[in-house]
């Protein structure tokens, strides 16, 4: 038991703005009131915010251990020593699965999602989440390219569809659909490295389009109710004028949820007459219309300048990276499934497309009107290390510092956008707050996370209030989780399991019946091994879907 | 001592094959596996020209270590001449050096290997026995 | 059906990299084995008709025999003692078994090496020169209608990697199985594969990298000289065919084994195979994939990288992960004479590695932890009996394509697998060094996290 005294609170989703209050915690969560003999932690000159979350990440599984396989080089650079009691690791933009657990609470994070995984990779992903100390974590489990959904859309099964799609869900103990570049795997694979790149394009080798897979998709995952929409990664991710297949997938939502992730690499415009290679901002347009549209919500995918690694079932974008460089390349296809490109790379603030880059990502945070539908991400580790969350949090809210950072950046690229023309919003902490914890959290439909009200996860995170926030952000002096003290006065005081959150969506049982055929004669694991048993969770919660949610209480 | 030494450099490959893998499963310290393990295939020109038949008993010498082996023919088309196969085992591994040249792989196959005959037409062994 | 009597469907097959899951056995309960392995190729029946239940020691120590928890302590006290360990093998074992080996070579500062160092650990320097383009075995299945097999002989090795995974099977683009592929191998001898080849090329040995640069010379469109053949023993002809068949093909697989590996060149020969992958893909779909022996080794490879960051060779001695083949491997740590200790688990390095490293395997203490009687086993110091993986053990594998399998073990078994064993190794360690040991030397600035 413990109150916390003296902190000032910033809990946006309770409404609470820097007021100094108490803060409670009792059996691993946040409560009304404790005894008065329970322990009192001073807060006073600290900043008390719930656990960051992490809306879209790169940190587990299959495509995420070839990256860390890839880059010894990044490794010896950054070494993760163990202590009396934590595990030793490497890190770099690809670390190794303690540290990346360890390195996320040492920036108060305490939830992070994993955001994307094939779901013959779900095994591999829980084994190393069980592996990944101290947060919450859990995964989107890629469908945007499953060939039996495919097929099913095709012949207008659209009951089997949506059973299929939550049988996958729970078998493989996702957390949600996710889409990636849609329709493009079947040309990568099937038609000598091809890709699609029109939303009414036919897919290769089906009687479909990327809009029909989407709208399906969308609509599948509102009707099952879950607590978070689909989460796409739109077709043309890096092209010019990629802005409009953005704005024509928004659009296909029609007033249901959906998310677009790192919606930075989205937006780019082109100049007319000439090629790719001088692409825009088009910012303006798409955070209008993200702010005119309550359905939609976004992630940004900043980019930050320094190492990065592209890491993204976008197998044709991964390649098309790596022939712009000259170096290693991965691509690993997943039968029926999905594919993947892993590139490492760096961000320099004197190339024309990467300043651009930094800039829409900034623009887009400064211009959006509502916090809680544009939300904080890096695309970890493809815009930039989560270890680099804290210089953005102060390139938002500390306008001299962007201005100093904008002089250093190749000067073309700042035309144009609204940088140029003196954004000069800076973020409070209580926007902050929203964008790193209270709007994910929401979006992800987690009520007991991102927020500081009785009932919420007591994960807690206190940092020393400092003019210079990414110092500020860079080293919270206390972090709690599950009511536990993690990191106490700087300093790792205990390792802990964080949970795995996963839905369990309703399903017709008959549904293995039309999955199962399709299985034995294409796939080439049996399909009574394929969905992953239970005991690969560990600690875990499920999250409840909306009829669930109803009929429990 | 008499006789005419027919020791030849050759390049022997170690590998697995099936009877060895089948054998493994009963147990390395077992018979089968012993067997398998200790015969090197000799490309069956060179083995008549070592004055060899199947079974004979040769002696391979690496640059750090030696094997005494028995050898098997075969034909050409199976095996080029100057080339040996053998399972892989303890007999294999005695010819490998520590050495990995910082690769911590030691070299395995495609070594060269000293062979001389010890049972067979023209060897002291053969006199003897 | 007799109670004495049980049939386990879907269940795997770990003895080689293909990692079969369709087997169906039929267990005799009474008599402590398994009698069918239905779907199994020869090394699979093999496998399952001889890992039945046998009577033998617990545990042996100095060659006495003892019991578990004896050799357990026994254990835990030469690794507390030891100051430069090295915990080898581990392709034979589960997942959760190999989380633990890696935690107490974290813990106590030692090195964790396995079966890959002598093995595609040349690949895996490789993919990380040149990345690799690769593919899940389902894909070339159904995909692949150009198969370049090279320096492996899968018909002894892989039986199924053939009938099951790559060239007699239907696949979705491939309607009529072997006869809409092409299937090449490439040896320096012709072996029993190459009964399903429609082209055969014989390299001459250690001149693999040569013909590979040469391919990728033809791919890229530059001339190669046709002194080539006098070098390779391969005609000009020949590679350029092989070459314009790669670049025409609609789905390729390189499929590639120890003749790259273990012989003159070994990462560079690995390196110049993945390169080739990869230029293949300017023209068309084309996937390299390294054939593993055992049947969990791939899983050893993901769970060392995901906790270290690196594939295996790992040294903790500082206090965090380091990596240096030829340092850290093996093989080397034991033909110099540096390991003061080794944990072998699932390994047979006293049969397998070179005389240098087994000498001085003699001189140190060696725990070995194997369900089978090896050669490791006899000169160990402690030799601990353990059930084994898939057969009565459950537990996580890793097909050499990265897909996970849950195993379903189909025999009790009265000795404890290697996850128990080490776990226990594990916490007694603890006890013994009182949390993990921390390294006496500073972390030098700017290291730490």
């Amino acid at each position: 038991m413990l109150r916390i005294v003296n902190g000032r609170i910033h809990d946006p989703a309770n409404g609470v703005d820097g007021e100094v209050r108490d803060i409670c915690i009792a059996d691993g969560r946040i409560v009304a009131d404790v005894p008065p003999e329970a322990r009192r932690l001073d807060a006073s000159g600290l900043v008390v915010m719930p656990g960051g979350v992490d809306i879209h990440c790169h940190i587990a599984g299959p495509k995420v251990n070839l990256a860390r396989k890839l880059q010894p080089e990044d490794h010896r650079r950054d070494v993760h020593p163990r202590t009396a009691f934590t595990r030793s690791g490497t890190g770099g933009t690809v670390p190794s699965t303690f540290t990346t657990g360890y390195r996320y609470a040492t920036l108060g994070y305490t939830t992070a999602m994993e955001a994307a995984v094939p779901p013959i990779g779900a095994r591999h992903t829980l084994e190393e989440f069980h592996d990944t100390p101290v947060i919450d974590k859990g995964f989107y489990v890629l469908m945007g390219n499953n060939v039996l959904l495919y097929r099913l859309l095709e012949q207008g099964r659209h009951d089997e569809f949506r059973n299929a799609l939550a049988w996958w869900l729970s078998a493989t103990k996702a957390y949600t659909a996710k889409l990636v570049n849609p329709g493009g795997d079947e040309a990568w694979k099937g038609r000598r490295n091809a890709n699609i790149t029109r939303l009414d394009e036919k897919i290769e080798s089906f009687e479909l389009t990327p809009r029909q897979v989407i709208g399906e998709l969308i609509r599948a995952v509102d009707e099952l109710g879950l607590p978070h929409p689909a989460h796409i990664h739109c077709n043309n991710l890096g092209h010019s004028g990629n802005y409009e297949t953005t704005l024509e997938t928004m659009r296909i939502a029609e007033g249901h949820r959906a998310h677009i992730t790192h919606i930075q690499f989205h937006s780019y415009g082109e100049v007319p007459g000439k090629s790719s290679h001088n692409p825009t901002s088009r910012a303006r347009e798409i955070s209008d219309f993200v702010n005119d549209h309550p359905n939609i919500s976004a992630d940004v995918g900043q980019v930050m300048f320094g190492k990065a690694t592209s890491m993204t079932a976008d197998a044709p974008l991964a390649y098309m990276l790596a022939r712009f460089g000259d170096g290693k390349w991965v691509n690993a296809d997943t039968e029926h499934e999905a594919g993947c490109g892993i590139v490492p790379f760096a961000y320099q603030d004197r190339v024309y497309t990467h300043a651009l880059q930094w800039a829409i990502g900034l623009e887009l945070f400064l211009l959006s009107k509502d916090p809680w539908r544009m939300v904080f991400s890096t695309d970890h580790p493809n815009g930039g290390s989560f270890m680099s969350y804290p210089r953005l949090i102060r390139l938002l809210m500390d306008r001299e510092f962007r201005r100093e950072e904008m002089k250093k950046i190749n000067q073309k690229a700042l035309h144009g956008t609204a940088l140029a023309d003196g954004l000069d919003r800076e973020y409070t902490l209580n926007e902050i707050a929203i964008i790193t914890r209270a709007g994910p959290a929401r979006l992800l439909g987690l009520a007991n996370k991102g927020h500081l009200g009785a009932g919420a996860d007591a994960d807690i995170t206190l940092y020393e209030e400092h003019p210079d926030k990414e110092r500020m952000f860079g080293a919270p002096r206390h972090v709690i989780k599950d009511g536990q003290f993690i990191i106490e006065d700087h300093e790792f005081r205990a390792d802990h399991e964080g949970r795995v959150l996963h839905v369990a969506p309703d399903h017709d049982p008959q549904i293995t019946e039309v999955i199962r055929p399709f299985f034995e004669e294409f796939y080439s694991m049996r399909f009574s091994n394929y969905p992953v048993d239970d005991h690969y969770l560990g600690k875990h919660e499920v999250v409840p879907t909306a009829k669930q949610r109803t009929t429990s209480s | 001592m008499e006789g005419i030494s027919l020791a030849e450099t050759m390049i022997l490959i170690g590998g697995r094959s099936s009877k060895q893998g089948t054998s493994l499963c009963a147990g390395k310290l077992g018979s089968e596996y012993m067997d398998v393990s200790s015969t090197v295939e000799m490309n069956a020109e060179d083995m008549a020209r070592l004055g060899l038949k199947d079974n004979d008993r040769v002696r391979l010498r690496s640059a750090t270590g030696e094997a005494i082996v028995r050898c098997k023919a075969k034909p050409a088309k199976e095996l080029p001449p100057g080339l040996l196969f053998i399972a892989y085992g303890p007999h294999s591994s005695a010819l490998m050096t520590g050495d990995t040249a910082g690769s911590g792989m030691p070299l395995s196959k495609n070594l060269d290997v000293e062979v001389e005959p010890i049972d067979g037409n023209n060897t002291e062994g053969s006199r003897a026995g | 059906m007799s109670d004495k009597i049980r049939i386990v469907n879907d269940a795997t097959c770990t003895f080689c990299g293909c990692v079969c899951d369709d087997m169906n056995l039929t267990v005799d309960l009474e008599e402590h084995k398994i009698t069918k392995a239905e779907n199994a190729c020869v090394l699979g029946r093999a496998w399952f008709k001889e890992h039945g239940i046998e009577d033998r020691p617990f545990a042996l120590i100095d060659g006495r025999e003892a019991t578990t928890d004896e050799a357990i302590e026994a254990a835990a006290q030469i690794l507390a003692k030891s100051r430069y360990p090295v915990v080898y093998g581990l392709s034979d074992t589960t997942c959760e078994a190999q989380r633990h080996a890696v935690a107490i070579a974290d813990m106590i500062g030692g090195t964790v090496d396995t079966t890959t160092s002598v093995c595609h650990g040349p690949s895996g320097m490789a993919f990380q020169g040149v990345g690799e383009s690769t593919a899940t075995l389902g894909e070339i299945r159904n995909r692949a209608d150009l198969l370049v097999f090279w320096g492996g002989n899968p018909a002894e090795s892989h039986p199924r990697l053939f009938s099951r995974y790559a060239v007699t099977p239907k696949g979705m683009y491939i309607p009529r199985g072997k006869k809409d592929r092409t299937v090449v191998l490439v040896d320096v001898r012709r072996t029993q594969s190459a009964a399903v080849a429609d082209i055969f090329i014989q390299v001459k040995p250690r001149r693999d990298f040569e013909v590979l640069w040469a391919l990728r010379a033809l791919v890229k469109g530059r001339r190669v000289d046709p002194s080539i053949e006098q070098v390779t023993g391969v005609p000009l002809a020949t590679l350029e065919d092989l070459a314009s068949r790669m670049k025409s093909c609609r789905f390729g697989a390189l499929l590639f084994g120890m003749g790259l590996t273990m012989t003159r060149g070994r990462h560079f020969n690995s390196g110049a195979l993945l390169a080739l992958a990869t230029d293949l893909n300017e023209f068309t779909h084309f996937v390299a994939k390294p054939v593993r022996g055992h049947g969990n080794v791939t899983g050893a490879d993901n769970v060392v990288s995901w906790q270290t960051g690196y594939p295996f060779g790992v040294n903790f001695s500082r206090g965090f992960p380091r990596f240096n083949p030829g340092e850290y491997t093996t093989v080397d740590l034991l033909s110099r004479g540096d390991a003061d200790a080794a944990l072998i688990i699932a390994a047979d390095p006293g049969a397998n590695f070179p005389q240098p490293a087994i000498e001085h395997l003699k001189r140190i203490p060696v725990i070995v932890l194997d369900p089978k009687p090896t050669h490791t086993a006899k000169l160990a110091k402690v030799a601990i009996t353990t059930a084994t993986y898939g057969i009565s053990v459950p537990g996580t594998v890793y097909r050499m394509d990265d897909v996970t399998v849950t195993l379903r073990p189909a025999l009790p078994s009265p000795y404890p697998s290697d996850e128990q064993v080490l776990t226990r190794i594990e916490e007694r360690v603890r006890e013994l060094l009182g949390g993990n040991r921390l390294p006496p030397l500073p972390v030098p600035a700017g290291a730490a996290a």
